[in-house]
């Protein structure tokens, strides 16, 4: 595991309330706090951990951890495998 | 055409005779959708006797008064599909509409609203100062379409600011600060058009203090209705602000929780435009006809969103007038129009003027 997953990984625990296993298959809306409210603070959680800024489109298409993965990388964040 | 497609045509960019060709093809089909998956809603058009092949003009479709929203429970999915139910702002003891969306109606909405927006403001998420007080949107339990109207419009703001307390009163010295630090960038203010004339041009008149938005814009809608007993005008509202804050721009918008995302904002000319993905009907009072530009009536909102629910034809209780189709001069298609305000005798409603009655 590298260090932006690392990063990555903490910021959905934190944030959720969530282990490890259960972050790593979470989609919106699977748990209270990842809600539309718990979504606007987890984009800005994430802007400001890793310094990027998203376009709208990203926002609305971030359901889930995995395609959190995979919208990074977009913006140059590579969380591994 | 699939409503990503419809998505991918330009906002504003479609003549008179394909828009109402998109239209009335897209709605004959939201129609005939609905009256399949919501029996509440083919039982009223079976009542009116309604005939797919009658439809020849866009003006045919039938359309519900959305005061239905209110009493009935209108939902063309299963429940075990409902993601999440919008209800409309209501003061105390009036009854609130219940909007039910799946998953695609609610993403549909985020990025019609997306398309709209960033066609008007411009592509690039701002700094974003929102008039209104962060408990609007942190009690999950209270959430109304006052705080869905703001986080939907959270979207376009990188880094956020609530310029009001829980009390309603204006932090300046945080505002203050907000501005400091994106200085050369261009902010973007949102709120409620009565809060923003309340709780922040008026604290700012009052305390006699000029904050520098010299680059910022400003959206707001939720209802004029208390500024126009107060006799202010749209005018006077850009004037006042640009006053204490030499704002430029500043954009109202139109737009009902039962029609989430098909908003109507203001161009360059004051003007509220229909986007390609909706358009507005001005009817007669007495007869319900399709009024001519110019003259007052009832606003209809029709829209190729809604599929979860059968809100795709609805009569407002707001009164406008069409204003022109086509050739406004900022430029951009589709009609444009002004919206008067509540027909008489309707309740009030909308996020500003229900929050505006207990003034």
């Amino acid at each position: 595991m590298n260090d932006n997953m690392k990063k990555y990984l903490e910021v959905f625990e934190t944030m959720f309330q969530v282990d490890e296993a259960k972050a790593k298959t979470l989609n919106y809306q699977d748990v209270v706090a990842w809600d539309s409210i718990g979504h606007m603070d987890l984009i800005a959680t994430l802007e400001d951990t890793f310094d990027i800024e998203m376009e709208t489109n990203d926002i609305i298409d971030f359901s889930s951890f995995a395609k959190g993965v995979e919208i990074l990388r977009k913006y140059g964040i590579d969380l591994g495998e | 055409m699939t409503y990503d497609e419809i998505l991918n045509l330009e906002p504003f960019a479609i003549g008179r005779e394909e828009k109402r060709r998109l239209m009335t093809a897209g709605l004959s089909e939201l129609t005939r959708h609905h009256q399949q998956q919501c029996s509440l809603y083919g039982r009223m058009l079976d009542t009116i006797g309604y005939q797919e092949s009658a439809v020849k003009e866009l003006e045919d479709m039938p359309f519900l008064p959305v005061r239905l929203f209110k009493e009935l429970e209108l939902k063309s999915i299963p429940q075990e599909d409902v993601f999440k139910v919008m209800t409309s702002s209501g003061t105390s003891g009036q009854q609130v509409s219940r909007i039910f969306l799946d998953r695609e109606t609610a993403g549909n909405q985020q990025k019609t609203l997306v398309r709209i927006f960033e066609s008007m403001t411009g592509a690039k998420r701002m700094p974003m100062i929102i008039v209104d007080c962060p408990s609007v949107v942190k009690n999950r339990a209270m959430f109304s379409a006052r705080g869905a109207g703001i986080l939907g419009f959270s979207m376009f703001g990188r880094k956020r600011i609530y310029a009001l307390d829980d009390d309603m009163h204006l932090q300046l010295d945080a505002v203050r600060a907000f501005i400091d630090e994106h200085a050369g960038e261009r902010i973007f203010l949102f709120g409620f058009t009565f809060m923003i004339w309340q709780h922040f041009y008026r604290a700012l008149k009052e305390s006699g203090v000029h904050l520098d938005l010299r680059n910022a814009v400003l959206v707001h809608g939720g209802g004029w209705k208390k500024l126009e007993q107060e006799a202010v005008s749209p005018e006077e509202f850009r004037s006042a602000l640009r006053e204490v804050t030499g704002i430029p721009r500043v954009v109202n918008y139109y737009g009902m929780v039962e029609q989430t995302g098909c908003i109507y904002m203001e161009c360059e000319a004051g003007h509220l435009h229909a986007s390609t993905y909706s358009d507005v009907i001005v009817r007669r009072g007495n007869d319900f006809s399709p009024a001519a530009i110019g003259e007052k009536g009832i606003l209809q909102v029709v829209s190729l969103l809604p599929h979860s629910y059968p809100g795709h034809s609805m009569l407002t209780e707001d009164e406008g007038v069409l204003l022109g189709e086509d050739d406004c001069p900022c430029g951009r298609k589709g009609k444009y129009f002004k919206v008067l305000g509540r027909l008489k005798n309707a309740e009030l409603r909308g996020c500003s003027d229900t929050y505006a009655a207990r003034f």
